[in-house]
Order: C-alpha cells, then structure tokens, then sequence
C-alpha cells in the first residue's frame, strides 16, 4: 500500500546484516537452551523486527518473545539470553559514550582496589547505604538503580578475564549490602513514624519492601550481566549464563533457586496431567455394544441399526501404594513425586503411602482431609517417624518392614512404586521382598532419581532389585517424571 | 490493504480508550499481529482478560466481533460449515415432479444456497472488518486442532463441493487458552504467543479505578497491595483481576474507607474460593513476618 511495503523486500541486505548476524546467535543460543524455535518462527522473528524499532528494547523484546518463544515456561530463559545478547548491544545503540566512559573508571577502580575511596567522585560506603536505603524507602526506580550500579561498582571487586560466573560476584555484592538488615531498618521506620499501623497494615508494607528489594536484586544481577558480557563477550557469557529449562532441572542438584522453580512448575503441571488423563479415561471406545441404545437409535432409520452405539469403556483405576527414601539426597524427588501423584489422586482409586529411610512409616494420612497437598508434603517431611538406627537408607530393613505390616493389603488391582536411588550403605538388599510384592501387585515399578551410568556403582543395588520389577525407570527431572505418571495412570 | 494500527501507541492509547489497560508488550504483539497478519495465541491463568482483550481490539477498530467458543466435542460441523441437509431434502423433493437431470440437482444442492456458516467460514467471507475470537482452545482435542490450521495460516476454508474460499478481508485472529494441555506445535508454530499474567500492582489498582465508580484512590491502592500480598502466598487459586473488582466493588458498597484485618478477614471469601486457601490467607496476613522469599 504505501512506500514501506514496497520497500520491503529490499530491507535485509541494505540494513540488516548486522541485526541479522545478532539475531542467527540470539536464536542459535535459544536453541542450546532447549527452546524449540523452528525455521519458521525464525523467519517470523526476522520478520517482526523489522516493524518495530529496535530502540523501543521493551517492544523489540516482547516482539522477537511472541515469535519464537511460545511457552511461558521457558520466558525466564528467553529474558536471559536476551538480556546478554542485547542489554550491550542497547548500549551500542543509545548510551555508547557513556558507557565506554564508565568501563574504563571500572577498570580504574580494579586497579585502584587496594586503597578505597581514593576516587573522588565516589561515594562512600555510608552514603551508598543511606542512598540505597532512600531508594528502597521512596521505591523510586531511577534512584533504584543507579544504587545498583554503584554497588555492583564497588563490591563485586569483578576483575576483567577472571573465569567465574555471575553468582560469585552477586554474592559479593549482596554479602557488603546485608539487605536483610536493611529490611529492618525499613519496617523499624515504618513501625516508628506512624501512630496507627497494625499488623496488617505492616504485613503489607512488608510485602511491598521485599518486592522492590527483589527488585533491586535483580538489577545488580543484570549489572553484573551487563559488565560480564563487556568483558567477555556475549557468545562465551551466554554459555556460562545457560541454565536448564524447568521441566530438566536435576532433582538431587536443584539450588535453592532452582526448587522454588519447580515447585512453581509443578502445578501447572498436575492440571495439564489431570486434564490429559481424564481425557484419556475418556476416550476411545472400546467398550461393549450397548444393544438397547442402538435399538432405540434405530428408530430414527426406520428401524436399521446404522449407528451402533457403544458402552462408555470403565477402565479401571489403578490402586496406588508408593513407598519413597526420603534420606538425604534423593528426599526431593520423593516430595515432588508424593506431591505429584497425590494432585492427581482422582485418577487412582485409592492412593497409600510410605516413607522410609532405615525405618519406614505410613503417611497416608498426612494427605487425607487436607487439599494442601504442599502443606502435607511438608509434614511428611518433618513429621514422619522414619529413622530405625542411625538415619542412613537401609532398604532391606524398610521393606522388611513393609512386608511383615502391609504386605496383605497389597492385592491384585496394587500399583506399588518404589522410589529411591537404592543406595543401602552395604546393608543386606533383602530383595526376595521386592520379588514377593511383584509377585502379589499389578505391577511394581522402581523409579531412580540417579543417572543411569551411576546405577549399580559404589553402594548403589539397582541391579539386585531390578530383575523383580515391571520396570526401573530413570526419573532425573519433571520431564521423566510426567512421562511416568503418564504411563501409569 | 491497509494496516489497522500506525504505530504500538496507537494500539495502547486505543485500548486505554475503552478501559482495557495493556503494557507494551501487549501492545506490541497486537500491533504485530496487524502487521503480520498472524493470529495471537493468549494464555495466561484464568480472569485475567484474555477473552475481554479481543473483544477491546473489536471495539477499538470498529470490527465486527466472531467468536467461536471451544468445547469438547467440537466439530466442523459446528466450527467450519454444515449443509443444510433438510433444505436440500426439500429442494430434491419438489424437484422430483418435474423431470430434471441428476447432474443439475446435485450441482444445485450444493451451492452456497444450502451452505450454513460456522463462525470460522463466516469470519473467512464477511466483508466488513472482522475480529474473530477462538475461546478456550485448549479444551478441543488434538485432532480437531488440525480443523483450524488452514483458517490459520492461509485464511482459507477449502470445501470440496465448493472449493476454496479465501478471505476476503484478512480477519484479527485471538485464540485463548487456559492451558489445560500442551497445545500442538502445529498450531502455535502459527500464531504469536502472548502471556498474559497478573497485572503489576500500579496496573491493578489503575484498572481498579477505571472499572469500580465511586471508589477512592486511597482504598483502590490498598485493594491493589492486599491482592499482590495475597498472590505472593502459594494457592491453589489465585484471586484473578475480575475478582479484585469484586472485591472493590464489595468494599464500595459495605461504605469501607480503609481496609484493616478485619474487614479483610470478613470479606476475603470473595477473593478466594478454596477454605484451604482463605484459612491461608487469614493466617499469613495476621502477621508481619514476610514468607522468607
């Protein structure tokens, strides 16, 4: 229609190579990260940039988002990558002079690192606090920032070429800026100047402090960022930048970080699976012909049968007994495997569980009555009486006890899962109990939070239970883990 | 033809215009799908305006609103078109008098006298602007998602009788999701993806005070940091935007000016549905101490 379209296809090569080269890396390293961007998405992004002007960063985001990510699991990984690939870039196109400017006093102020507070326009530690703590009190964003900048400035004591990641110097930093008695501080000012706060109105003011120190927070780690990436480079900080996806985060080595992601993940996830097997239950028609309906919708074809109609199929729900070490290093995968086949307990017709490490105790009730399934998991957690002698796995001892009390409830129409990463601290394995329970259940599957190239080294005997059961899965992370549940119900 | 939008502020201003209040991301990806001519995929958790954003975008272009809601079941009888099938039964009938040829019957009973549109082919032949709406995508089968990949990338209906229609004018595309299953890649390799999440507190209580009348600044802002307070704690359900204004609209009524724990206590129920949820709720925001983050 007008002049803009028609110079359209011109567009790439008078003005895009440099855009273009960044954009083939951007998506290059998207796809490390396991986000699936297809060739077409990809010719979409190249597309989309081209209507939106790259000084607008939050549009530019939002547009090259809408084309190539399309999961909002993967949007934090996404915010990532784009932030190494182009919060420099952002600078190449707005604040370049500033920005080199400010380098250099950093690589000044490395090498001056020795005696603080020589540079002179530089604040002093205490006006820094009294800076940051003005920012916090006003929540004002400019103010916010520049704070951490400075900060980051000051404490992360980054030296340029070092080979460490981000996290070393977030640490520093934060370690010299205690936010946590900055917080205090906050709500000791808030609780004195006023006369009439209550409680609640405290809470909130809290909530509101925390979430601008979060947000401070992540300003000091996107500074940290954006100086790595200056030293560096974006191709190698992106590597050291790349983390997993949600749904691959390791169970047994999740940081703190990275298991609050789960648990955020894994609600969504329990209604997606619920969703899928009710769907499942559904459908498929394989039920019996159902003689009387097909008669009478015969009538409507003057009494030939040409619709047969059938019986909606009742497949049978299995009955679910889950017996989970909740020792030290495999007690995370328990808790999210607890939490997941309980949210979907409405698939199953009747869910028990036990938890073990040397002793073994029921905890079944723990989850009856209560539809806080996180609250239960963590009763479990502290509550269940699961130590015998020493508090260190003993498998052949928890199944004993399992066998001689709960043996008989197990039936034909039991589904036992077992889970653990069956290392018994050379204690006897006891197996023939794992043999006698597949023996009297449906099935009996064994789920092992380990690498399959660790099973069956140092004191681990996968090996000694696996030829008695139905199957021995690995389940490192919530991918495997949902394939499973999937599966199974 | 011509783009609906100039420019990303013209979409952000147009919809502030009708009390739908966006940030630029919004903005930007339906400003994106003008230009593209791409249908936008919104998900997000449920009452925060997927649905209501198409029906804004309507009412700011001056298009007409097609809305095909999905269930389970779905069909192309009830999405794409359906013949009328006792028409044509008729049309054979009083044809049967009169001696005519079984090629001109045939050929007759399948033009577009007997054709009954479903709102894909209607939204494919109108020739007025057209915003179409596909409500709840995630709750038709995989299979019937394939039903909408034509509509989707070509704008085309291919009927075999007729042969293929083509838009006419190309129709502003939003299918919504709650995310009650993975969708198939097929069909968001097609679309722009859109996110919609709660809004940020400013944003809240903005929208809180263009939708509830009569309510002041002051309670506003405080209904806008109880509800991110409450939001922070892990639910089973989080209050959504359409239950924030309930809430305003509730505390406007009872004549509350400023909200303490008591008032909060008697009238959570209308934020939260679940007991678990609001005996959480009481109990967290009864004291100061923050959920270590």
């Amino acid at each position: 229609m007008t002049a803009y379209e028609t110079d359209l296809p011109t567009l790439p090569v008078e003005a895009g190579d440099p855009l273009l080269d960044l954009l083939n890396g951007f998506i290059a390293e998207l796809r490390a990260v396991g986000i699936p961007a297809s060739l077409t998405e990809n010719l979409d992004a190249m597309e989309a940039v081209k209507h939106v002007p790259i000084t607008d960063r939050e549009t530019f985001k939002y547009a090259l988002a809408a084309t190539l990510v399309k999961n909002q699991a993967h949007w934090k990984a996404f915010e990532t990558v784009f932030e190494v690939y182009f919060s420099l870039r952002g600078a190449q196109y707005e604040i370049a002079a500033d920005d080199l400017d400010e380098a250099d006093e950093a690589d000044g102020e490395i090498r001056a690192e020795g005696d603080r507070g020589s540079g002179g326009d530089m604040l002093s530690p205490e006006e820094l606090a009294e800076m940051l703590y003005r920012a916090l009190m006003r929540g004002d964003s400019e103010m916010l920032r520049a704070a951490a900048r400075e900060a980051v400035r000051r404490y992360a004591g980054m030296e340029p070429g070092r080979p460490v990641g981000g996290t070393y110097y977030l640490y520093r930093t934060l370690r010299n800026l205690d936010l946590e008695g900055v917080l205090e501080r906050l709500m000791d000012a808030e609780q004195h100047t006023e006369g009439d706060v209550d409680d609640f109105d405290l809470r909130l003011r809290r909530d509101e402090f925390e979430l601008r120190i979060a947000e401070l927070k992540r300003q000091i780690e996107a500074e940290i960022r954006r100086r790595l990436v200056a030293d560096r480079g974006v191709e190698a900080m992106a590597k050291t930048l790349r983390k997993p996806l949600p749904s691959d985060i390791d169970f047994m080595h999740a940081s703190r970080e990275e298991m609050a992601s789960l648990r955020k993940a894994i609600y969504p996830l329990t209604r997606k699976l619920a969703a899928r097997l009710v769907r499942k239950r559904r459908h498929g028609r394989s039920g019996p012909l159902d003689f009387r309906s097909t008669v009478r919708h015969s009538l409507s074809y003057g009494g030939v049968p040409v619709e047969p109609k059938f019986r909606h199929p009742r497949p049978h729900k299995p009955d679910i007994m889950v017996v989970a070490d909740v020792s030290g290093s495999v007690a995370a995968f328990a808790r999210f495997t607890l939490h997941l086949v309980y949210a979907i307990s409405s698939q199953f017709s009747k869910v028990r569980s036990f938890v073990f490490i040397d002793g073994l105790d029921e905890v079944t009730q723990y989850f009856e009555g209560t539809d806080d399934i996180a609250e239960a998991v963590h009763r479990v957690n502290t509550e269940a009486d699961v130590v015998w002698v020493d508090g260190h796995s003993d498998y052949g001892h928890a199944l004993g006890v399992f066998w001689d009390s709960y043996a008989n409830d197990v039936g034909p129409r039991t589904t036992v899962l077992i889970l653990g990463d069956a290392r018994n601290n050379y204690h006897a394995p006891e197996s023939w109990i794992v043999k006698a329970l597949q023996e009297k259940a449906r099935h009996l599957y064994w789920l092992n939070p380990e690498p399959r190239s660790y099973w069956d080294t140092g004191d681990s005997i996968v090996g000694e239970y696996a030829p008695h059961c139905d199957g021995v899965f690995e389940v490192r992370n919530l991918r495997q883990l949902e394939a499973f549940v999937d599966r199974l119900a | 033809m011509s783009h609906r939008f100039t420019d990303v502020d013209a979409v952000r201003e147009g919809l502030s215009k009708v009390d739908y209040l966006c940030d630029s991301g919004l903005a930007g990806v339906v400003y994106l799908a003008d230009r593209l001519d791409k249908p936008v995929l919104v998900e997000g958790p449920a009452g925060t305006g997927k649905t209501q954003l198409a029906k804004s975008v309507a009412e700011i272009t001056g298009s007409r609103l097609i809305r095909l809601q999905c269930y389970e079941g779905l069909d192309e009888a009830r999405a794409l078109y359906e013949w009328n099938y006792k028409k044509q039964l008729l049309r054979i009938q009083t044809e049967r008098e009169a001696d005519v040829e079984w090629d001109n019957i045939s050929t007759d009973i399948f033009s577009d006298e007997f054709l009954l549109t479903r709102p894909l082919l209607e939204a494919i032949r109108a020739t007025d602007p057209i915003v179409l709406l596909i409500d709840e995508v995630d709750r038709v089968e995989v299979e019937t998602e394939a039903l909408l990949l034509e509509i989707l990338s070509e704008y085309q209906v291919s009927i075999p009788e007729l042969g293929t229609m083509e838009a006419v004018q190309v129709p502003l595309v939003f299918l919504t999701s709650n995310n009650t299953r993975e969708l198939s890649e097929a069909l968001k390799r097609r679309c722009l993806y859109l996110h919609i999440d709660y809004p940020s507190m400013e944003r809240e209580k903005e929208i809180v005070l263009a939708k509830v009348p009569d309510i002041t600044e002051n309670l506003a802002d405080q209904v806008a940091r109880v509800v991110r307070s409450i939001r922070r704690l892990e639910l089973k359900k989080p209050p959504s935007v359409s239950e924030t204004l309930d809430w305003a609209r509730t505390l406007v009524l009872l004549g509350v000016q400023h909200i303490d724990a008591d008032v909060a206590a008697e009238t959570v129920n209308i934020l939260l549905k679940y007991q678990s949820d609001i005996a959480k709720a009481n109990k967290e925001l009864a004291t100061v101490e923050g959920i270590e983050p």
